[in-house]
């Protein structure tokens, strides 16, 4: 595999991506000066659906980020994958997912939301899934299908209610809802679609074992784009929903909870990757506690620390995937002293921990004292934040400091920096963590301020600075550094004794194990009382409720009995073929062999096809006449392995089914023959079969012209019918 | 099944019906007859080459794989669907070229198509259930 050619063709997806950031970055200073670009287009007019995109200072700074480090990520997988064979297919499935994701953070139609939503979870579950010759990424994709989809569909009830409810299924035209009866129903369906996309408590699980993605994915999905999709969620419906006490009380904790959770396991952690998406969790919940605080100032903190989270991150993700590559691991237990063999992926880990950190210069600084400051009143609060915040730091030195100092290490006998499609991207984001922290202004003008605007529904007020005098938010940044240098000096210890208590604490993720093991038990239980593979039990079951529905329109409808009168029109052919039939099922019924029983039912076949032919009907008497043929052909040979031994059994409710179903079916007939027939059809057919269709035989006319359709459905049915037929009979041989 | 009768019986018999299945499909149009029942009619003959000589015989027979039919007629109806479809802009509208041309009634055009795709849908599933379900039982025995 390593020496096929890299095709030409590889990088057109990120170009592509890069001309569409091209395209938002011009409709910044639009948005900036307070405008919002829409597109509407119509969808489904009958039910006022459209699909409607609206741009204001969040989508616009979303979409920035999503087309932005979209583009880096598609070079970065480019080179990534660039001799596999299914660089195609990752290529593509990205570029969907990047449209989807576009399509969620820019729609302002409810519906179109929704869908591009769903598209994120379906597309993410294939990029998870990717490896899809493990068993492991296989079921993590499917972990993190069922709860995303889970999540959908309390989205799709959130958001239907919230169109009854206001009136309006534009997004910008929802207005307060806080007040209306639906309120807490809608948040609690907001909510939940939300945590479970946005991986929060107790949904969190799902998102580090998405990490059987690869790394590009990992970068893209899981800390710029789709886990922020719930946040932005919330962001984007704060001033419709926010600012309760319901609000307050359900985002809080959970962001509160989410945060300590991912900041502590990651400690844990000895796989860079994995240690990376405990983080994720950590900002995750920090940015869902920040909306749930919902004061200005935590609106301020939330966006900043959005944008410096989605730049360090997605950085952090590709450098560690540098590491891989040029190293051989990404476990840092395996590595040490690569600062001299990988000087580039050095500088990009280096910066973007720095970010990660929240050290000054860096806009993570900015945004740490945005957070200090927000939280404040609240003490536990601050201490949550600190404590957390405390562990990024040592998360940043570990990520930062042990592979590239220390003894030398690594599985690659000569490590080195990976070829410059993997470069450019992490060094682009850690630059950008920098240069918007020495110039803050930029950011604060052209995201920070208009995604604060759209979320908080009014302008930020005050500046970002890395300067705010001494304050109470510089001490907790302080005293944040000093606590993280003695987490990460007792590192070794901690983790350690975090993977000695893991065991022993009680896991969250066992509530989707049991529901999961509860739906397959249902799904066995649904499956083995109905699905007995008995052909019998599905005849039974068939033919009895075929006899219902008979029964049930013969005595609830009219009834017009056909007059004796026709029945002494009988002929002797007549009576004689009935005798024939009546015999046969005489023998049918008695018959103790098997061959015999089904000898005896192609009698049965034979003589209706004699009463077809005596009355014109010859097209239906040769196809029931060939069908009869083959059936006893087919039948035979069924039933020569079946065994032998023994009398064939009475069974009386086989018996009882067959009864009323034969007899239901005849009174039926005769009911059918006293109701005068409606001769507009067979008219119409006698009338037009030449003329229309160029054909005397009606029947096959019918069959072939004027019901073709019909026709159509029935042979590939018949074509569907042999195809699984030879499939389960070839399965058997085997 | 061991039958020199049946054996001998078959060579004769096979042929004949395999013409008269065609000759019932092709004067479906106008009487009695057509694509399904005809097909019906050619896959009792290929039956009774495998119950005669086997079904190894009975492939050999039918030249091609019986699911290969079946596609192949399901693709002549769609065929026709679309010949309606794209010169009309009707799917599965009658189309008789030869009639528009000459006024000549031979069933030739997209409607004896389609019934040429019933009868090979017919041959192919008919014949394909009854060789795996032959199949089946000769490797359990």
């Amino acid at each position: 595999m390593t020496d096929a050619v890299a095709p030409g063709w590889r990088h057109l997806p990120a170009v592509a991506s890069a001309l569409a950031f091209a395209g938002f970055v011009s409709l910044v200073p639009a948005v900036v000066a307070g405008g919002a670009p829409t597109l509407a287009l119509p969808w489904v007019p009958a039910l006022g659906v459209e699909a409607a995109f609206r741009l204001d200072g969040l989508g616009l700074a979303f979409a920035l980020l999503v087309t932005g480090i979209g583009a880096l990520i598609l070079l970065y997988a480019a080179s990534y994958f660039r001799t596999d064979r299914r660089l195609g297919s990752l290529l593509l499935t990205l570029s969907a997912f990047e449209i989807a994701m576009l399509g969620v953070v820019t729609a302002d139609d409810l519906v179109t939301l929704f869908v591009f939503w769903e598209a994120t979870t379906i597309t993410s579950w294939l990029l998870v899934g990717f490896d899809h010759e493990r068993g492991a990424a296989r079921a993590a994709a499917l972990q993190a299908l069922v709860i995303t989809a889970a999540g959908g569909l309390a989205l799709l009830a959130g958001l239907l209610l919230m169109g009854m409810t206001a009136g309006s299924w534009r997004l910008s035209g929802l207005g307060a809802l806080q007040t209306s009866t639906a309120y807490p129903l809608i948040l609690g369906l907001v909510v939940v679609a939300a945590f479970a996309k946005s991986a929060q408590w107790p949904f969190h699980f799902w998102l580090p074992n998405a990490m059987a993605a690869p790394t590009p994915v990992s970068a893209y999905l899981h800390s710029a784009t789709m886990v922020k999709a719930g946040v932005y969620l919330l962001a984007r419906l704060a001033p419709n929903l926010g600012d309760t006490a319901l609000w307050h009380g359900l985002l809080i904790p959970a962001g509160a909870i989410t945060m300590l959770i991912g900041a502590v396991w990651a400690l844990r952690q000895t796989d860079l990757k994995l240690m990376l998406a405990w983080t994720t969790l950590m900002g995750l919940g920090l940015m869902t506690l920040l909306l749930g605080v919902g004061t200005p100032a935590a609106i301020t903190a939330a966006v900043g620390f959005l944008l410096v989270h989605a730049l360090y991150k997605a950085g952090l993700f590709l450098a560690v995937g540098m590491i891989e590559k040029g190293a051989g691991s990404r476990n840092y237990t395996d590595l040490g002293a690569l600062a001299r063999a990988m000087p580039v992926t050095t500088v990009v880990v280096t910066l973007a921990a720095a970010a990660m950190a929240g050290l000054p210069p860096f806009l993570g600084f900015v945004a740490k004292e945005l957070i200090y400051a927000a939280t404040l009143g609240n003490l536990l609060l601050t201490l949550a934040v600190v404590v957390a915040n405390a562990l990024m730091v040592a998360c940043a030195g570990m990520i930062a400091l042990r592979p590239f100092a220390g003894p030398p290490r690594s599985p690659n006998p000569t490590p080195g920096d990976p070829v410059w499609g993997l470069r450019l991207g992490p060094v682009v984001l850690a630059v950008l963590g920098l240069g918007f922290g020495l110039l803050p202004m930029l950011a604060e003008n052209w995201l920070i301020g208009p995604m604060h605007h759209s979320v908080a529904a009014a302008p930020l007020e005050g500046h970002l600075g890395l300067w705010h005098g001494l304050g109470l938010p510089l001490g907790l940044s302080v005293a944040t550094w000093a606590l993280g240098l003695g987490i990460y000096l007792n590192l070794n210890r901690l983790r350690d004794g975090l993977a000695a208590a893991e065991p022993r604490l009680p896991r969250t993720e066992a509530w989707y194990d049991a529901l999961m093991a509860g739906l397959f038990g249902v799904a066995r239980a649904i499956t083995a009382a109905t699905q007995t593979g008995r052909a019998t039990s599905y005849l039974r079951v068939t033919f009895a409720v075929l006899a219902v529905m008979v029964w049930g329109a013969l005595l609830t409808g009219p009834i017009a009995w056909p007059s004796l009168a026709q029945l002494r029109a009988a002929t002797f052919i007549d009576w004689a073929i009935t005798a024939i039939v009546l015999a046969s099922i005489a023998i049918v019924l008695r018959s103790r062999s098997r061959l015999t029983a089904i000898a005896a039912l192609g009698g049965v076949g034979s003589g209706i096809a004699f009463i077809f032919i005596l009355y014109g009907a010859t097209d239906v008497a040769m196809t029931q006449l060939f069908v009869e043929i083959l059936v006893v052909v087919f039948l035979g040979l069924a039933m020569v392995r079946l065994p032998t031994a023994g009398d064939l059994p009475f069974r009386r409710l086989n018996a009882l089914v067959a009864a009323a179903l034969g007899i239901g079916a005849t009174v039926a007939v005769l009911a059918v023959l006293g109701t005068p027939l409606d001769p507009v059809l067979s008219t119409f057919f006698e009338a037009n079969s030449y003329p229309e269709a160029h054909g005397r035989n009606i029947v096959n006319v019918i069959l072939v012209d004027f019901r073709g359709f019909d026709t159509l459905g029935e042979i590939s049915v018949v074509v569907i019918a042999a195809v699984a037929a030879i499939a389960v009979l070839k399965r058997r041989v085997r | 099944m061991n039958s020199l009768i049946l054996t001998a019986a078959t060579r004769v018999l096979v042929p004949v019906i395999v013409a008269f299945s065609f000759v019932v499909f092709m004067r479906g149009h106008n009487a009695p007859g057509g694509g399904f029942v005809g097909g019906l009619l050619a896959a009792t003959a290929f039956a009774l080459i495998a119950k005669a000589r086997g079904t190894d015989a009975a492939r050999r027979a039918l030249h091609f794989r019986p699911l290969s039919i079946a596609a192949i007629g399901l693709a002549c109806a769609l065929a026709s669907g679309f010949w309606g479809g794209i010169a009309r802009g009707q799917f599965l509208r009658g189309m008789w070229p030869l009639l528009e041309a000459t006024g000549s009634h031979l069933p030739l055009g997209s409607i004896p198509l389609f019934d040429l795709g019933v009868y090979l849908v017919v041959l192919g599933a008919v014949t394909g259930i009854l060789f795996a379900l032959d199949d089946a039982i000769e490797e359990d025995d």
